[in-house]
């Protein structure tokens, strides 16, 4: 186990430092006139010579690379080129938001898809099946920033003219601050990350319920004269959650650089949104550092998955 | 006693049409065509197909280009988008422009993109699928390790980074969905190659002197078909909305072209005044993703009827 663990984590290493090598590839490469755009349009040419080398851009790229992984090395990620703020302190300041937002909607996800789908194999071609299966392929074919703004227009215009102010229209509110005014900023992002992806674990649940239902154990759970509720949850839904916890990770892992759409409609300044305006901007390093971040944490989720994966079957381990 | 029932089973066999031997294709097709909603589905598609290519029919109808400006008679006094009526059947956009035109010339944009990034991504999947595969060693290796940073990259924010400093346009959106794409097609090709090239029947292309190539293509591509071609109809509507997402987060394609994600973006602050403007593009896109992922459950169900069969056991 911890042989396989050690290689995993090696090859998240590298698969980690190819991705530097891409991203710091693609942006230095293309040419960027930010320097430019800093000085300022009466710029002389001297003043944008300046600024490119107190940003470091008039070294060749290469040393430019290695200067980036020296400092990341040490926590480093530099300093955003407008304001000179630390990459790492506007990471630190998105994170929160952009796991505020994940954590929330993955509850409600998993409950949500989760129950639909047993709900949906141990009454398979049933009407509730049938009914739930077309609800979560609604909301899987669901454009993100659709359903955002649909959600906005029924929570928060509609109830707001009828006089219900439940719903603002976007932002953020730290929890610290209100927990109540954070709540309420929050429900409507949670619903709509929510149901566009408890769709597929209503499906993946589904899928894999019915084939443990097939199993032999289970026959002959039914046949010691258990009540069907445990034969299902504890002996059928135990066995089928398997490659929900996977994709799980998986998703938990994509949303931290994932959530970009969710955040741009509702105003929320995650990590996603915070890269979209850095990106409107050419702000390279908080670009490249919150790419960074977010690739790194798919990483780790596949290594956390995989790890699960091993020490639940052995035999995953071999290969 | 047994041998009376065998006789007349092989008596009315005879009589019969002679069975005949059915290949994957034609088995998955005649269980697709009896599976209602996907055919309905297929329909659908086929409708968007038809506006999308009858744009300029449906301009020419209205009587309404689908760039041009009706300032006066197509936006209120206020200077507001105008509802549903008989001159625009399905309003005005916030410039005063033919909802119901932009739509057709919109579903152009989705469809071509959705079919070329598609297609892109399933070539260029399938052969490192193959490649990986098929010839194994340190090339799987090295495939593996770029397959694994493909999919690690956070796609959307690389993707509008990389439209942002490109500038937008229809290729670049095309190579930069089939760029992040093609991974997940490599890593379910290479899987099914793994045991397909342990199978006898290629050891005895081998043995016949086939070179690698040929095995390759002729022998091992043909059998790992099927899973790409479901997850290629599911593919699809996948890539619909990915480049919707980009138009709406202003990088699809610049405009005045019409497309659906960059309507329903201008579209976002009217969602308030002028809920067609929202609406009708949001259906039209939604239908589009929903016939698409429709019929590619009916293409999964007919190449992989296991469980449907379990479920009527």
């Amino acid at each position: 186990m911890a042989r396989f663990l050690i290689r995993r984590i090696l090859q998240g290493i590298v698969v980690l430092w190819l991705i530097t090598v891409a991203v710091f590839g693609l942006f230095f490469v293309v040419p960027n006139d930010v320097a430019r755009t800093l000085a300022g349009r009466q710029a002389t040419p001297e003043t944008i010579a300046l600024i490119q080398h107190r940003l470091g851009l008039d070294q060749p790229v290469w040393k430019q690379y290695l200067d980036f992984v020296w400092r990341a090395l040490h926590g480093d990620l530099g300093y955003d080129y407008y304001h000179q703020v630390p990459v790492t302190h506007i990471i630190a300041q998105a994170l929160p938001i952009t796991l505020s937002l994940a954590i929330g909607a993955s509850i409600i996800w998993l409950v949500l898809g989760v129950f639909n789908g047993v709900l949906s194999a141990t009454h398979p071609r049933s009407l509730e099946d049938r009914g739930l299966t077309a609800f979560s392929l609604f909301f899987y074919s669901m454009p993100p920033f659709l359903l955002g703004i649909l959600l906005l227009y029924v929570f928060y215009y509609q109830l707001t003219l009828r006089g219900v102010t439940w719903f603002p229209a976007g932002g953020y509110v730290p929890f610290a601050q209100d927990p109540t005014a954070w709540f309420q900023h929050m429900v409507l992002p949670w619903i709509t990350l929510a149901l566009l992806l408890a769709a597929t674990y209503t499906r993946l649940t589904r899928a894999s319920m019915l084939d443990v239902l097939g199993e032999d154990y289970i026959r002959t759970a039914r046949s010691k004269g258990i009540t069907e509720r445990r034969v299902i949850y504890r002996h059928g839904l135990r066995a089928a959650l398997t490659p929900v916890v996977t994709q799980f990770g998986i998703d938990l892992g994509q949303l931290v650089g994932g959530a970009v759409v969710t955040e741009t409609v509702f105003s929320l300044p995650g990590l996603g949104n915070t890269a979209v305006d850095a990106i409107t901007r050419q702000d390279l390093p908080v670009i490249i550092g919150i790419v960074l971040v977010a690739s790194a944490a798919v990483v780790i989720a596949n290594i956390v998955v995989d790890v699960a994966y091993a020490a639940l079957d052995p035999r995953v381990r071999l290969h | 006693m047994n041998a009376q029932p065998v006789a007349t089973v092989t008596a009315s066999a005879a009589s019969a049409k002679p069975i005949e031997g059915r290949g994957t294709w034609a088995l998955a097709w005649s269980r697709l065509r009896r599976d209602k909603v996907a055919m309905i589905s297929l329909v659908v598609i086929l409708l968007i197909v038809v506006v999308a290519i009858a744009a300029p029919l449906v301009a020419h109808v209205t009587g309404h280009p689908p760039n041009e400006q009706y300032r006066d008679i197509g936006l209120s006094p206020e200077g507001l988008p105008r509802a549903p009526n008989s001159t625009f059947w399905l309003g005005t956009d916030d410039l005063g422009r033919d909802i119901l035109v932009r739509i057709a010339y919109g579903a152009r944009v989705s469809l071509l993109v959705g079919v070329v990034a598609t297609g892109l991504t399933v070539v260029v999947g399938v052969l490192v699928g193959l490649a990986a595969g098929y010839v194994g060693g340190w090339l799987d290796t090295v495939l593996a390790r770029v397959v694994d940073v493909v999919l690690s990259v956070p796609f959307l924010l690389v993707a509008i980074a990389l439209v942002s400093v490109t500038g937008p346009s229809m290729t670049v959106t095309v190579l930069v969905i089939g760029f992040f794409s093609w991974a997940s097609v490599a890593r379910i090709v290479r899987g099914q190659v793994l045991s397909i090239r342990e199978r006898e029947y290629v050891e005895a292309a081998r043995s016949l002197g086939a070179g690698s190539v040929r095995i390759m293509f002729v022998d091992v591509l043909p059998n790992v078909l099927a899973p790409v071609i479901v997850y290629t109809t599911l593919l699809v509507p996948v890539v619909i909305v990915t480049q919707a997402t980009l138009s709406f987060l202003g990088l699809g394609l610049p405009p005045p072209t019409a497309d659906w994600g960059g309507m329903i973006s201008s579209a976002q602050n009217y969602y308030t005044t002028a809920w067609w403007f929202v609406v009708f593009p949001g259906a039209a896109l939604l239908i589009t993703t929903l016939a698409f992922n429709l019929f590619g459950d009916g293409v999964r169900d007919a190449f992989d009827p296991r469980l449907e069969q379990q479920l009527r056991r």
